[in-house]
């Protein structure tokens, strides 16, 4: 419309008597109420695989700033199942960050799953399923899903399979992930506890002749133990952690879920 | 005289500086509303055993300006569902018109006045939790478009399974659901109070709809104690699977500010 009136080629609106240029941006303090779209919602997950299971967790509590908005507000997610109530699905994923887009990640991959059972007539492997997830993310690099994403099941050979993810779709298959708020206070304990990290045999050596401690797959009960201690530490210390432990464990027989109460201070 | 229509009208250049057309905004997204003018405060609902309780108070500020007076900030959806809203008025009343419209195809869809057995719950009507849904979508759709409606809202009725229905949906599309809810000031000063009598869903379900009344009226007056953009006018409403009762000429009643005396420490005041 503006320029239409333009009189001067290089200027695309209308003409100023003394001074023409228009300034590029607005004064200090104009537009100050910019709308944001993202906010953290808090929470933290984590998924560690072990040799025939994967065990996939994440707390239940929902913040905004200091509030807590909802005490049960699950972050786990059964993926791609043939119904509604994903009775027979055997992915899960956990998103973590901003509720909103978690949601509509979940909601978008799930339709993809199911759209691939309907044509394929057989469930999606966790392979191909993790590749998805990471296109999803990534075709949204300029507006990103604020979600960190971390995908569980078990692979081709019935092994733990955990995928993990940043917001815009770099993954990689890992042995354990933890995310979201407290995740910097669980991975460090992961890596220890988990991949043996730091742990060396007694009288092996000296300096870096210490010999490391030798890893192998940890078993059921032994990961579940390390998943409750995990939460258990990070609520302690992290405000936006607490409330309700969900626990998903992935294993041949399909999808167990269990609850588990955290402190709610 | 400056030859130059474009010109007239315009502050004088010379004397101004040059006209910001930024402010024209004739290209770059739209930005009907990117911040809230006329707004409602807090809305705050509770669970109880059969149904949901829900309010907020007849007060639409400007700022700090009490400007509209008689506002009702609770609608009844489809007399199964009420809807409640936070946030900008203008985006209430559009909402407002969109749910206006959505009842009446939903009412042509099913109508359920030959069936008078049914339940609306049962008849395949949009129950309280489709109707969150639906609005969630909405609203997040409206955050990625960057032209977002600026309202807290809280739904209240039944879901498909006929059990007591309480969620919350904001202005980034973000979605949750407790046995209480409250938005804005409520989230501090009511939200307390409520779960210190509905901690979980099994606390909900033991209220009676007496007591979950007392409770929020309770809350409204914390509120309205409190909450300097709030009103001592307020609706309320209550679901039950009989239907939606909404009263919205509420006026806050016992109120006593012998509190007021004893509160030290604002302003200039030292001792």
């Amino acid at each position: 419309m503006a320029a239409m009136f333009s009189q001067n080629p290089l200027m695309n609106g209308p003409n100023y008597s003394v001074n023409d240029a228009p300034r590029a941006t607005a004064p200090e303090g104009a537009r100050q109420h910019r709308f944001d779209p993202y906010t953290d919602n808090g929470g933290s997950t984590l998924a560690i695989a072990g040799a025939e299971f994967t065990v996939m967790a994440g707390d239940t509590r929902l913040t905004s700033g200091y509030s807590i908005n909802s005490r049960h507000h699950p972050k786990l997610f059964k993926i791609g199942g043939t119904t509604a109530d994903q009775k027979d699905a055997t992915i899960v994923l956990s998103v973590v960050g901003f509720a909103a887009d978690g949601e509509a990640l979940k909601e978008r991959l799930d339709t993809i799953c199911k759209m691939y059972r309907y044509r394929h007539g057989k469930p999606m492997s966790v392979k191909a399923c993790a590749q998805r997830l990471s296109t999803i993310l990534y075709q949204k690099r300029f507006f990103p899903y604020y979600a960190y994403a971390i995908l569980g099941g078990l692979d081709e050979e019935g092994k733990g399979a955990v995928y993990s993810y940043d917001p815009v779709g770099s993954y990689e298959r890992e042995q354990c992930r933890a995310g979201g708020a407290a995740a910097s206070l669980i991975m460090p304990f992961l890596d220890n506890q988990v991949n043996f990290k730091n742990q060396y045999v007694p009288n092996s050596g000296e300096g870096h002749a210490l010999q490391e401690r030798e890893r192998r797959p940890l078993s059921r009960s032994e990961v579940e133990v390390l998943v409750k201690d995990a939460f258990d530490g990070a609520v302690e210390r992290h405000i936006e952690v607490g409330d309700g432990l969900q626990i998903m464990v992935i294993t041949k027989e399909g999808v167990e879920e269990v609850l588990l109460p955290l402190k709610k201070d | 005289m400056d030859h130059r229509p474009q010109a007239w009208g315009r502050p004088r250049d010379d004397v101004y500086g040059a006209y910001d057309a930024s402010y024209l905004h004739t290209n770059g997204p739209k930005t009907a509303t990117q911040s809230p003018i006329v707004t409602g405060t807090s809305v705050i609902a509770l669970k109880f055993k059969d149904g949901v309780v829900m309010a907020a108070d007849n007060l639409a500020s400007y700022g700090s300006l009490a400007r509209f007076t008689d506002v009702k900030r609770l609608r009844p959806f489809l007399s199964t569902s009420v809807v409640g809203f936070g946030g900008d008025v203008s985006d209430m009343q559009f909402l407002d018109r969109h749910l206006t419209e959505l009842a009446i195809d939903e009412a042509y869809e099913h109508d359920n006045t030959s069936s008078s057995s049914e339940t609306p719950a049962t008849a395949g009507q949009l129950n309280a939790a489709n109707l969150h849904k639906y609005l969630s979508k909405l609203m997040y759709r409206r955050r990625n478009s960057f032209d977002p409606l600026w309202n807290q809202i809280l739904v209240a009725g039944f879901d498909s399974s006929s059990t007591p229905f309480l969620a919350s949906v904001d202005l980034r599309g973000t979605t949750f659901t407790s046995p209480s809810l409250a938005s804005g000031f409520g989230a501090m000063l009511a939200q307390p109070i409520m779960r210190r009598h509905a901690a979980t869903e099994e606390d909900a379900a033991k209220l009676t709809r007496d007591e979950a009344v007392a409770i929020v009226r309770e809350c409204m007056k914390v509120l309205f104690y409190r909450d300097a953009r709030s009103l001592d006018k307020y609706s309320i409403a209550v679901v039950t699977r009989d239907g939606v009762e909404l009263s919205e000429e509420e006026q806050l009643e016992k109120q006593s500010w012998a509190f007021a005396e004893r509160i030290r420490g604002y302003g200039t005041q030292t001792v």
